[in-house]
C-alpha cells in the first residue's frame, strides 16, 4: 500500500461546549469566532467571549487540537480598531491561526504579528492561483480556504501552482454565490455577511399561515411556501423559489446542503491539506456526530480502507445533498 | 448648494448584447454622451467576449476621438486558464488604464502604472483603501452595498492618500457572482452548453417572488437587483462628503439621454427633481432606489434627499 496524504479535519464550534465536543470527537482543528461583528457567523447566542476563547484554546491545546479564529467580516469604516484588537487578542491567547478576509486587516496583522499564522478566509474568494500567490506574497498567508466555485480538477491545478496549503468545504451549508462577494442579504434586509456577519438573518424572517400554506418571508420578500403542517425550510435567499421568465422554481439552488464525503480521495489526491465542516450555528450533538464520522472516514482513507460514507447521510436529516461545484455539471 | 463637479464614469456593460448593438452603443457614447471616462471590456462572463472582442479596438479609438478617457475592465471572477491569461494581458499593455475587478490582477499591477479598482473588489474601510493606493490604485469605485456613513469615512481618508472615490450612481446593482450560470439553469441548460441564452435579456432577466413582487435580475453568472440605483437626487450630499466621481452603468434604451441628465444636474442646468422626472420618463419600466446608501436596506424605496 502506498502512503496516503494526511488530511486535517477542521471543525466548527459556535459555543465552548461544541468546541469541547468536537475536540473529543476527533477534530484536528476547530474554527470559531468572537461574539461580535468581527466574524461571519454573528448570530445571537452564538460564539465566544474573550475569556471563553482563552479557555477554549487552552483546552484544545491540552488535547493536541488547534484553534483557528475566524475574523472574517470586512471591518467597518471608522471602526477598524475593533478588528485589529481582536487579532491582538488571538495572538495573546495563543491561537494557532486567524482566518481573515480583508486586505487592510491582513496587512495590519502581518505587520504587527509577524509570528501569527494567517489563513485566508473563504470570504476573500481567492479562486485562482494568481490571487492566492498575491495573498501569499503580500501578507505571508499560509493557508487558503477555497471558494465553492471550483471543480476538483481546478483545485488540483491550483495546488500545483502555489506554495501554500488549501482547505476546502466538505460538509454542511452551501453558498452558491462566490463567498464574500454577495450582497443579496443586505439588498433584502440591510444585513450582510460581509459587513454584519449575517446572511438572511433570523431577525428578518417571518413565517405566516395563509390559505392552507405556510409562507416564509425574508425582509418582507416571499422566499418559500409549503403546505400548512409541512416543515418549512429556513428562508435563505439563494435557496428560495422564484419566477424568472418562464421558469418557476429554485432559480439559484435547491434547498440542498453540501456532502462531498465521497470525494475525500479525489480531494486528497488534488493536494488539499484540510477539509472543513460548515456549521458553527449547529448543536453540540450534531457537531460531535459529524466530526466523529468524518474523522473515521479520514482515518479509513489514510489506512487504505474503504470509506463508509453512508452513516453521514443520516446527519443531513433527510435533506437533499449535493457535491456542489466539485463536479463540473453543477455549473 | 455644494459644488456638483463630478467625474462621470460609464461602467462596463454588464449584459450580453449582440455585437452590432455593442458597436452602436459605444459609437453613440463616443459622439454624444457627456461622460469623462468609459470602462470597456467583459466583466461578467468570458464566454461572451469572443462575440465582440474584435470590435473593441475601433470602439476605443472612437471613444478617444470623442474625448473620453478609456479604461479596460477586468473580468469579475477569474478561474479558467484563458481567463487568467486575459487578466495578465491587461497589464501587458500600458496604453490604457486598467480597472481591477478580481484581485488576481494585483499580481501584475505596478505602482508606477496607475490603475483603478472596480466596485466588485471589497473595499469596506480606510485601511484597505490605503493598502490599494500604496500599490498604485488611483481611483476606487466603492462596493454598492456600503452605507453612506462608510462612504463618508472612506472619502475622508482618501483625501490624504490622493485617490478619487467613485460611487455606483445609476443602474441595476451587482449583488452576486457565481460559478453557476442562472440564465442557463432557468432554461434547463448547463453553463458549458448555455447557448448564450442571456442574450435574450438586454437588461437581465427579471426575477419575481412567489407573490409576483419584482425582486432580482439574473444576468448569466451574475445576480443583479431588480431596482435601478439612482442617486440623481443625492448629488449635493455626495459632493459635500467629498465623493468626486459617479458611475453610470449601461442599460438598453437611450442611455446617452441618461448620461445627459446626470451632466445637466451636475452643471445645475436643471434641478435634481427635474433630473429625476427625466430619468423616470427615459426608463418608465425602471424602479429606482438609493437604499444601500441612504435606506435601511438595498431594496428600500427611493428616499428623498
Amino acid at each position: 500500500m502506498t502512503a496516503r496524504p494526511g488530511l486535517e479535519l477542521v471543525c466548527p464550534a459556535g459555543t465552548p461546549a461544541a468546541l469541547r465536543g468536537a475536540v473529543e470527537a476527533g477534530a484536528h482543528a476547530i474554527y470559531c469566532g468572537f461574539n461580535d461583528e468581527t466574524n461571519a457567523r454573528n448570530f445571537p447566542g452564538l460564539n465566544f467571549s474573550r475569556d471563553e476563547m482563552a479557555e477554549a484554546i487552552k483546552f484544545a491545546h491540552g488535547r493536541g487540537a488547534k484553534v483557528l479564529v475566524a475574523l472574517n467580516t470586512f471591518p467597518r469604516a471608522g471602526a477598524f480598531w475593533r478588528w485589529s484588537k481582536a487579532v491582538d487578542d488571538c495572538a495573546r491567547f495563543g491561537a494557532d491561526a486567524v482566518i481573515l478576509a480583508d486586505l487592510g486587516l491582513l496587512e495590519d496583522s502581518a505587520r504587527r504579528h509577524p509570528d501569527l499564522r494567517l489563513h485566508l478566509s473563504v470570504q476573500a474568494a481567492a479562486a485562482n492561483a494568481d490571487t492566492i500567490n498575491f495573498y501569499a506574497r503580500a501578507f505571508g498567508v499560509k493557508r487558503v480556504v477555497l471558494p465553492r466555485v471550483l471543480t476538483v480538477q481546478e483545485i488540483a491545478a491550483i495546488n500545483r501552482e502555489i506554495d501554500v496549503e488549501t482547505e476546502v468545504f466538505i460538509f454542511g451549508g452551501l453558498c452558491v454565490m462566490t463567498e464574500g462577494r454577495c450582497s443579496l442579504s443586505s439588498y433584502a434586509t440591510g444585513k450582510s455577511p460581509n459587513m454584519n456577519g449575517a446572511c438572511s438573518p433570523a431577525s428578518h424572517v417571518e413565517y405566516r399561515e395563509e390559505g392552507g400554506y405556510l409562507m416564509s418571508r425574508l425582509g418582507g420578500f416571499a422566499i418559500h411556501r409549503v403546505a400548512a403542517g409541512q416543515p418549512a425550510p429556513y428562508p435563505t435567499l439563494c435557496k428560495g423559489v422564484f419566477e424568472a421568465g418562464d421558469y418557476k422554481g429554485y432559480v439559484f439552488e435547491d434547498p440542498v446542503s453540501l456532502d462531498a464525503a465521497a470525494l475525500i480521495p479525489q480531494l486528497a489526491e488534488a493536494g488539499v491539506a484540510a477539509l472543513k465542516i460548515e456549521g458553527r450555528q449547529r448543536s453540540r450533538a450534531y457537531t460531535e456526530a459529524v466530526v466523529r464520522n468524518f474523522r473515521r472516514a479520514l482515518d479509513d482513507y489514510a489506512a487504505g480502507r474503504p470509506i463508509a460514507a453512508g452513516e453521514l447521510r443520516a446527519l443531513t436529516e433527510g435533506q437533499q445533498t449535493t457535491s456542489g461545484a466539485y463536479r463540473k455539471t453543477w455549473r | 448648494m455644494a459644488d456638483r463637479t463630478f467625474t462621470l464614469t460609464l461602467g462596463p456593460l454588464q449584459f450580453n448584447w449582440p455585437a452590432q448593438k455593442f458597436v452602436d452603443f459605444y459609437a453613440a457614447v463616443a459622439d454624444e454622451a457627456p461622460v469623462d471616462r468609459v470602462v470597456i471590456g467583459e466583466l461578467v462572463c468570458s464566454k461572451r467576449a469572443p462575440f465582440y472582442a474584435d470590435r473593441i479596438p475601433a470602439a476605443i479609438e472612437r471613444l478617444e476621438r470623442g474625448g473620453k478617457k478609456v479604461v479596460l475592465a477586468s473580468l469579475a471572477l477569474v478561474t479558467l486558464e484563458r481567463e487568467r491569461r486575459a487578466a495578465r494581458e491587461l497589464f501587458q499593455q500600458t496604453e490604457h488604464e486598467v480597472e481591477i475587478n478580481d484581485l488576481a490582477l494585483m499580481n501584475w499591477a505596478r505602482e508606477e502604472t496607475p490603475f483603478s479598482i472596480g466596485p466588485l473588489v471589497n473595499v469596506y474601510n480606510e485601511a484597505t483603501l490605503a493598502f490599494l493606493v500604496r500599490r498604485g490604485a488611483r481611483r476606487v469605485c466603492l462596493p454598492p452595498e456600503l452605507p453612506f456613513a462608510s462612504v463618508e469615512t472612506i472619502v475622508k481618508a482618501s483625501g490624504d492618500l490622493g485617490a478619487a472615490i467613485e460611487v455606483w450612481a445609476y443602474g441595476r446593482i451587482p449583488l452576486a457572482i457565481s460559478g453557476r450560470c442562472y440564465h442557463a439553469r432557468a432554461h434547463s441548460l448547463s453553463k458549458d452548453s448555455c447557448q448564450f441564452v442571456c442574450e435574450k435579456d438586454p437588461d437581465g432577466l427579471p426575477t419575481k417572488t412567489l407573490e409576483g413582487v419584482e425582486f432580482l435580475a439574473v444576468n448569466g453568472v451574475q445576480t443583479l437587483s431588480y431596482k435601478y440605483a439612482n442617486l440623481i437626487g443625492d448629488l449635493d450630499r455626495l459632493a459635500e462628503a467629498g465623493v468626486t466621481s459617479l458611475r453610470l452603468s449601461p442599460h438598453s434604451g437611450d442611455f446617452v439621454a441618461v448620461t445627459k441628465v446626470f451632466a445637466d444636474v451636475c452643471a445645475s442646468r436643471i434641478s435634481p427633481q427635474e433630473g429625476l422626472a427625466r430619468l423616470a420618463s427615459e426608463s418608465p419600466e425602471a424602479d429606482f432606489t438609493n437604499g444601500f446608501l441612504f435606506g435601511d436596506r438595498g431594496a428600500a424605496p427611493l428616499a428623498p434627499s
